[in-house]
């Protein structure tokens, strides 16, 4: 019994340093890891769009996604860049399942019309060496300037019109499917994304 | 055992994974660059010598029965921190290196120092054997991520080798690469000092 008592009381001691520990770090480090994640998307967003006047981080609307997927319903956050007052381009975040080695994390711009503007690659787990040059210009120039119409969305060994990296088709296929789903998002919810004029976050 | 004994036996002589061959899991997975090789190794030295002086401290006070859960939960803070800190100031390291950096907790190194060490051994000494089983961790990391990369894309530490980098052995950074990597290194470690 006493020596129970002493197990459970070492532990509870132990625990609750761990706790007293991993708060103060928590607590120290909260603001640079925000920063950090604030600077990655800052850049994301200027990597995709055009040339702005506005901050597009502070003029977002967040829609509910319509795609029928199972599971909660998703959101996705749009960023609107203007020049004048006029949007020139649209940011948001897609996820690519698909990817060979897990999720494919992006950050895409869509002009009013409904073409690419640039994509740029947030988060993958891709093959080094194979998979992983999805993060190539080389690679993610080709999808440029094109929207839904007009292009088959798959790569050309699927019978499509997008170049596939050889040695890598499981992750050319997942990024070109995520586009092709992110540009299908942007097109069910452009009227609402292009009109709402709340500047809430 | 003097403390530079300790370190120099961590370091080298009795070296994680050229003589004690543990902690295979991070040591195969992300050697892919030598870049990744030294986050890692160095990851672990900072978690390896907390814990390992954690650990030496509380020794008289931890009964030998629930050892093994103080150990993981001391073991574990110092992994949460080393993975906080890293998101904060080695933002590039910490997306790159991913999984791999919470796993640290399950590394059988970690806890392996803890049970055969630190739990028996004074603070100064524990940090000794911390610090040189981390180094010579990382050291290991850092020679087969480098004969990966410079093999598998031509590189070493990001920069390109000429006459290397046209025709890299994509084999050498994909899973398979990292076995034969280690065990070539082995035999060839293993070689040398038999000739000795």
């Amino acid at each position: 019994m006493r020596e129970g008592l002493r197990f459970v009381l070492v532990l509870t001691l132990i625990t609750a340093l761990s706790g007293l520990v991993l708060a103060t770090t928590e607590r120290c480090t909260r603001v640079p890891i925000a920063e950090q994640h604030a600077r990655q998307q800052r850049k994301a967003l200027r990597a995709v769009l055009p040339a702005v006047d506005n901050t597009p981080k502070d003029d977002s609307v967040t829609l509910t996604d319509a795609s029928g997927k199972e599971g909660s319903p998703q959101k996705t956050t749009y960023y609107r860049g203007r020049q004048q007052g006029r949007i020139v381009g649209v940011a948001f975040q897609i996820v690519a399942e698909n990817g060979y080695g897990g999720p494919i994390r992006m950050m895409v711009g869509v002009a009013p019309d409904g073409s690419l503007l640039g994509v740029a690659i947030l988060h993958q787990s891709e093959t080094p060496g194979l998979g992983n040059r999805i993060e190539e210009p080389s690679f993610r120039r080709q999808f440029i300037g094109k929207g839904l119409s007009g292009y088959r969305w798959s790569v050309r060994k699927d019978g499509g019109d997008f170049d596939q990296l050889s040695g890598a088709t499981i992750s050319s296929r997942a990024v070109v499917a995520g586009l092709a789903e992110g540009l299908k998002k942007y097109r069910d919810h452009a009227k609402a994304i292009l009109s709402s004029s709340g500047a809430k976050p | 055992m003097k403390l530079a004994d300790t370190f120099t036996r961590g370091l080298w002589s009795n070296n994680a994974i050229f003589k004690l061959v543990l902690g295979m899991c991070p040591t195969l997975a992300v050697t892919t660059t030598a870049q990744n090789g030294l986050g890692m190794g160095l990851a672990t030295t900072s978690v390896l010598l907390c814990s390992n002086m954690a650990i030496s401290a509380l020794r008289h006070l931890i009964p030998a029965k629930v050892r093994i859960p103080a150990f993981i939960v001391i073991i574990a803070t110092f992994v949460s921190v080393a993975q906080l800190v890293m998101e904060a100031y080695a933002f590039e390291l910490y997306q790159a290196l991913g999984i791999f950096i919470p796993l640290i907790v399950v590394n059988c190194l970690i806890l392996g120092r803890a049970e055969a060490f630190a739990s028996r051994q004074p603070l100064l000494q524990s940090a000794a054997d911390g610090a040189g089983m981390g180094l010579g961790f990382t050291l290991a990391l850092v020679m087969l991520g480098a004969i990966r990369e410079l093999l598998g894309s031509g590189q070493v530490f990001g920069m390109p080798v000429p006459g290397l980098n046209t025709h890299p052995m994509l084999l050498m950074i994909l899973p398979p690469g990292a076995f034969l990597a280690l065990g070539f290194l082995l035999a060839a470690i293993n070689g040398l000092k038999n000739r000795e």
